[in-house]
């Protein structure tokens, strides 16, 4: 077992499995988030729940970070080794040929990503650990904001339309790494056999709805508040 | 037509290669792609030079061993053929064509076109076969049934010629998709299934002690392949050994 993940199909296995997890990951981050959009209150009592269950905080997150990391270093080991097993450059090589840029650009849009998570902490993350960890106030309340402070931070964010730029544009290139990575998980777990156009169609489905919401949850607390 | 060639030329695997331009004129669009570099090499003995070293057998797209990175791409520009069976028709009068070895670290170059691929029959002789007892008593291969459809996967995963130009395409220089075919082609018949287990470990491991890349899916391995093996191939690999070792 343990000599399977250190050989090149179980790494592949690896980093589709971690893949896996960041994919459902991100479609309930985009499901909670769009109740700021929908029903701001009952965005601020799910926000409240999620940070405040020891569940969600103490299991589900750890995991989650875990992840993210595992996902990333893994990601950079299999492409130095891939880089390493090149040989000499060609003088010309025409990739368009045969294979989509996005496809052959997961290590750049990755790092864009990586950049973004780096954003996305300092603004929220950051912010909340220090509030519940080092402040040691988990009663999710803000002074001057009736109920909850969770809808009234998001909505402050997204008044400064350079992170609203930045955060467009990270999602873009999300959409970019998930049009190649969600079929390209289910390969590697063996799974596209006679099911290749089906995975195909959600895969796209996918890349497109997840990115585009969390845009025009952006765009949308940027201009109505 | 007349053509500029941009060839890469290597006296020997230690030395270090170039691009040199040749002229080539006259050249027939009915000719395949050999016949035009056996044009140039002629050329270039009556000129008293090194003609350009490059692989070539039955020129009939069936034994692998052409290769050549033309245009940027393994085999050139054309779809399911291999080097030897590319026409000039393909290309244009006035045309300038580039042309490369294989490129992979696990493919080193011996001389000018010709690469030692010779990894790829280190990674058949770990497990790409199966062990029949062929002294007499011989059993007759249709007692054996084996469905239509099983019977058809399997000689699509047996025409890998073992070229290389997935190898030369990937941009990890993964040889997956060679890999995936010759597992395939006998996981899916029941003479293969005895060995199953250690063909899959073997191979991938003799894979990856010769420093290919890993495959991220791209995609284009199954494109540039002269023989149309999918990538379905790839996946049944992955399969095999999460089955054989979990």
């Amino acid at each position: 077992m343990s000599g399977f993940f250190k050989s090149s199909i179980g790494r592949k296995v690896a980093m589709a499995l971690s893949a896996f997890f960041l994919m459902f990951f991100l479609l309930q981050h985009l499901s909670i988030n769009i109740l700021s959009v929908l029903n701001p209150e009952l965005f601020n009592e799910v926000s409240h729940f999620m940070g405040t269950n020891p569940l969600v905080q103490f299991v589900l997150q750890p995991i989650l970070i875990f992840a993210v990391v595992f996902h990333f270093v893994m990601g950079f080991v299999l492409e130095l080794r891939n880089r390493k097993a090149n040989g000499v450059k060609y003088a010309k090589n025409n990739g368009a040929a045969n294979s989509t840029w996005f496809s052959r650009n997961m290590i750049w849009s990755g790092l864009t990503i990586l950049a973004f998570i780096g954003l996305h902490f300092v603004d929220f993350w950051f912010p909340e650990m220090n509030t519940k960890f080092i402040q040691g106030d988990w009663s999710g309340t803000m002074e001057g904001v009736e109920g909850f402070r969770y809808h009234e931070e998001l909505v402050h964010k997204f008044a400064n339309p350079v992170r609203v730029a930045a955060y467009t544009i990270s999602f873009i290139f999300l959409g970019l790494h998930l049009a190649h990575g969600f079929t390209s998980a289910f390969q590697s777990m063996g799974g596209t056999a006679g099911r290749k156009k089906t995975l195909q169609t959600i895969g796209k489905a996918y890349s497109i709805i997840i990115p585009a919401g969390f845009i025009f949850i952006a765009i949308y607390h940027h201009f109505n508040h | 037509m007349d053509l500029t060639l941009k060839i890469w030329r290597q006296k020997d695997a230690s030395s270090k290669g170039q691009m040199v331009d040749y002229k080539v004129t006259e050249i027939s669009g009915s000719m395949s792609f050999l016949e035009m570099m056996d044009v140039l090499n002629e050329q270039l003995v009556n000129a008293g030079e090194e003609p350009v070293a490059f692989d070539h057998d039955c020129r009939e797209g069936i034994c692998g061993m052409c290769s050549m990175y033309i245009n940027g791409e393994a085999h050139g520009p054309d779809r399911g053929v291999t080097t030897c069976q590319l026409h000039m028709r393909m290309f244009k009068d006035g045309d300038t064509i580039t042309i490369e070895p294989f490129r992979a670290a696990a493919f080193p170059v011996i001389r000018d076109l010709v690469v030692n691929r010779s990894a790829f029959d280190r990674i058949q002789h770990a497990g790409g076969y199966i062990s029949v007892n062929t002294s007499g008593n011989t059993q007759d291969a249709n007692a054996t049934l084996i469905s239509k459809h099983a019977a058809d996967t399997a000689m699509d995963a047996a025409t890998c010629i073992g070229c290389g130009a997935c190898v030369a395409t990937c941009k990890n220089s993964s040889a997956m998709l060679f890999v995936g075919a010759k597992v395939s082609q006998y996981a899916l018949l029941p003479q293969g299934q005895v060995e199953a287990a250690d063909r899959v470990k073997n191979m991938v491991a003799q894979m990856d002690l010769e420093g290919f890349g890993n495959c991220t899916n791209t995609g284009a391995c199954e494109v540039e392949c002269p023989k149309g093996i999918s990538l379905d191939n790839i996946a049944r690999m992955n399969r095999e050994l999460m089955k054989a070792s979990i």
